[in-house]
């Protein structure tokens, strides 16, 4: 109760600290000093709530106007976990790339605007996980999207531009998908809180809120990229800088399957979409991972497997059970983490070898080790083998699919672990052709500086951490499922007497029921 | 509490027209066209957020208005937000289509090159390019398979290529690199120019 205060610092801190290193355009330092202060008390803040939020999630009205006429935002047990991973993202891609930006002189990247934007997306980022209203989450796509906007057509570069374009007009699209979705939620429920959604679209005509639910899902699929939305991911990520696409692969997709996790669970809990969200799933996975077999550049092989690794989500979202939910919160964690990881470290990669064309890399095993291991660790993460933190999700998402054992389950069962061997043959064609053959000619590259090597190295540790404290953290994915597979907990939490929350309002003032 | 929904055949007529006009812009190549067709589609659905609110009334004042006749302001809310939004990107995709301009001459939206570069290389059922680690390029599996029957002499033969890595792997390296080196860019530059 008394840490409440914390909920809405990591959308509200990160705006600040953009202001204020707009204004200090002049000095990088002081920019680079203020982002970093920002993103670690953002990460403190995350790590007490994370530690602290019990059933109960915490919610603020912002203001003190109580719930329905004001806005909430709100952190329970997905929330606080899904703001820690994201925040300890932040810092330490922040660190990686003031390390490029020093060691490459500047003279590529505009760093006046770089920071304010990077913790504009920070705020867009955390502010979608705290939203408590369905608007309040499109206004936190829009943020997020509008910084990385920015920061993908960062120099505007030709190359850059080209791609960039395709990627801001499908989210704009994305973005108008889910603004008619809420005229329609409002048009048929009267509201846009979340917790009142919950209460009245079971009311509501079951066709209409299907026609709800597939449109949200249209919206947030197109953001998470899920088959067949997800055609624009592999072509516009790999031609930012390093950081960005790090930054965008590890948690913009996993924004859209935040929303997903939350509108399924809160607003549709019947599962009446769950056979399409399976075929989805399956589809994801399949397609995604045969796209990244046939790649020969590094970073669009594993844009590919990132794609292919949002259909574990999916599955575990659709199954529509206790486990299934578990183990795609817990994949949602791990996959931050290891998808970030390997592209910072391919990062590496492009600076010691020059390229990130698996045609023209090769002996880097023999030129950086050190390099090799930073990359071999999260690639066989990802790749899912025993006993890394990506095994144990996708050992935890394939038990929930035999529990449920429903032909289309076992599909995807067997279609989740073709994708995981197909993954690891993915890897280890990137790891022979970068790591282990001999260079058609001699790399051009620069050497390694401490800067980028540390925060990449961090993550590793931080993914490793994921698996030795795996235990622990599926018995926190656990009881996060629990309380998102009642949402009364949720409905309750916000509008204590069922109809206003606790800030101040003129009505609930003379019905004297709010505590 | 009852509120009348039913919405303004004008109102409904227009939403239709915009969105429809805007989806057909969007699906254009050139991306002034995508501008104009996003524009027209968000205010499309900006009048339907102005819909949902359900039927107009007076305005939204206490004192001024009965509550029943009054107008649902949070549409125009969440409208004005959504205006500013919509107003904010036209801006930078303006800015985006300039500088595709200055750069191409042109706005279009191109393709992924190598996107269809691998499309191009798997039609033709070629290799990205050949690895110039191996001792020998072999032509093809089959000829291979008719000159090594004798397994224990394979096996020999890959013990012998792991054991005298370097003698053999030099000798042989020119030719195999430069094959290697020839095939991968043949096929970047002629993927690039279809």
């Amino acid at each position: 109760m008394t840490l409440d205060f914390l909920v809405p610092l990591p959308a509200i801190l990160p705006l600040f600290g953009a202001g204020l290193a707009l204004a200090m355009w002049r000095s990088q330092k002081a920019q680079f000093a203020i982002s970093v202060a920002v993103l670690t008390v953002v990460l403190a803040a995350s790590v007490a709530m994370l530690v602290t939020v019990g059933d109960v999630p915490m919610v603020v009205d912002v203001g003190g106007w109580a719930v329905p006429v004001g806005i909430d935002v709100v952190v329970d047990r997905l929330s606080a976990l899904m703001l820690t991973v994201s925040s300890a993202v932040f810092l330490c891609v922040l660190l990686y790339s003031m390390a490029q930006g020093l060691a490459d002189g500047g003279e590529d990247t505009p760093v006046a605007i770089y920071h304010p934007t990077y913790l504009v997306l920070a705020a867009g980022v955390s502010m979608a996980f705290v939203a408590g209203d369905l608007f309040n989450l499109f206004v936190a796509f829009e943020v997020l999207l509008a910084s990385s906007y920015v920061l993908i057509t960062l120099g505007g570069t030709g190359e850059r531009i080209r791609s960039g374009t395709i990627y801001i007009a499908v989210a704009l699209v994305s973005s108008v998908i889910f603004l008619a979705g809420i005229a329609l939620v409002y048009a048929s429920t009267g509201t846009v809180n979340l917790a009142q959604l919950a209460q009245r679209i079971p009311e509501i005509d079951p066709g209409v809120a299907q026609v709800l639910q597939l449109l949200l899902l249209l919206a947030f699929g197109i953001k998470a990229a899920v088959f067949p939305l997800h055609a624009w991911l592999p072509d516009s990520y790999p031609t930012a800088p390093a950081p960005v696409t790090a930054v965008f692969a590890g948690l913009l997709t996993k924004v859209g399957v935040y929303a997903i996790i939350r509108t399924q669970t809160l607003l549709f809990p019947g599962g009446a979409a769950d056979t399409l969200l399976l075929w989805l799933a399956l589809a994801t996975m399949l397609v995604g991972i045969l796209g990244a077999v046939a790649q020969d550049d590094v970073k669009r092989l594993l844009s590919f497997t990132l794609v292919s690794h949002i259909g574990y989500m999916i599955f575990g979202i659709a199954l529509s059970s206790h486990a299934g939910l578990t183990g795609a919160i817990f994949y949602v964690a791990h996959h931050i983490t290891v998808q970030t990881t390997l592209f910072l470290v391919v990062g590496l990669i492009e600076r010691r070898g020059g390229t990130t064309s698996l045609d023209r890399l090769g002996g880097l095993a023999k030129l950086a080790p050190g390099l090799a291991i930073l990359f071999f660790i999260p690639a066989m993460n990802l790749s899912g083998i025993p006993p890394l933190s990506g095994f144990l999700g996708k050992l935890g998402l394939l038990q929930a699919g035999v529990a449920d054992a429903s032909p289309l389950a076992w599909a995807l069962v067997v279609g989740g672990v073709v994708t995981s061997l197909l993954t690891l043959y993915a890897i280890v064609k990137a790891w022979n052709k970068a790591f282990w053959q001999v260079p058609p000619a001699p790399l051009e590259g620069a050497s390694l500086p401490r800067g980028m090597v540390g925060p990449t190295a961090a993550l590793v540790l931080f993914g490793l951490g994921l698996t030795v404290f795996a235990g622990p953290l599926y018995g926190f994915t656990e009881r996060a499922a629990s309380t998102l597979r009642d949402p009364e907990v949720y409905i309750t939490a916000v509008l204590p007497d069922g109809e206003r929350g606790r800030g101040e309002s003129v009505e609930v003032a003379e019905g004297g029921e709010h505590g | 509490m009852s509120v009348d929904m039913s919405p303004s055949i004008a109102l409904v007529v227009t939403i239709g027209v915009l969105v429809a006009a805007g989806v057909y812009l969007v699906l254009e190549r050139s991306l002034t066209r995508i501008i104009v067709g996003i524009v027209l589609l968000g205010n499309g659905v900006n009048l339907l957020l102005l819909v949902s609110g359900g039927a107009a009334g007076g305005a939204p004042i206490i004192g001024l208005t009965p509550e029943d006749e009054m107008t649902d302001p949070l549409p125009e809310a969440l409208i004005l937000t959504a205006i500013v939004i919509t107003l904010g990107m036209t801006a930078f995709l303006l800015a985006l289509a300039y500088r595709s301009w200055q750069l191409h001459g042109h706005d279009e939206v191109q393709d992924d090159v190598e996107d269809r570069r691998i499309a191009y290389l798997a039609a033709r059922d070629e290799l990205a390019f050949a690895d110039t680690d191996t001792e020998t390029v072999v032509p093809d599996l089959e000829e291979e398979a008719h000159e090594v029957r004798d397994e224990t002499e394979s096996l020999l033969l890959l013990v012998g290529e792991e054991g005298l890595v370097d003698v053999p792997v030099e000798a042989a390296r020119p030719e195999a690199s430069e094959g290697g080196s020839e095939q991968a860019s043949d096929g970047g530059t002629e993927g690039e120019d279809r």
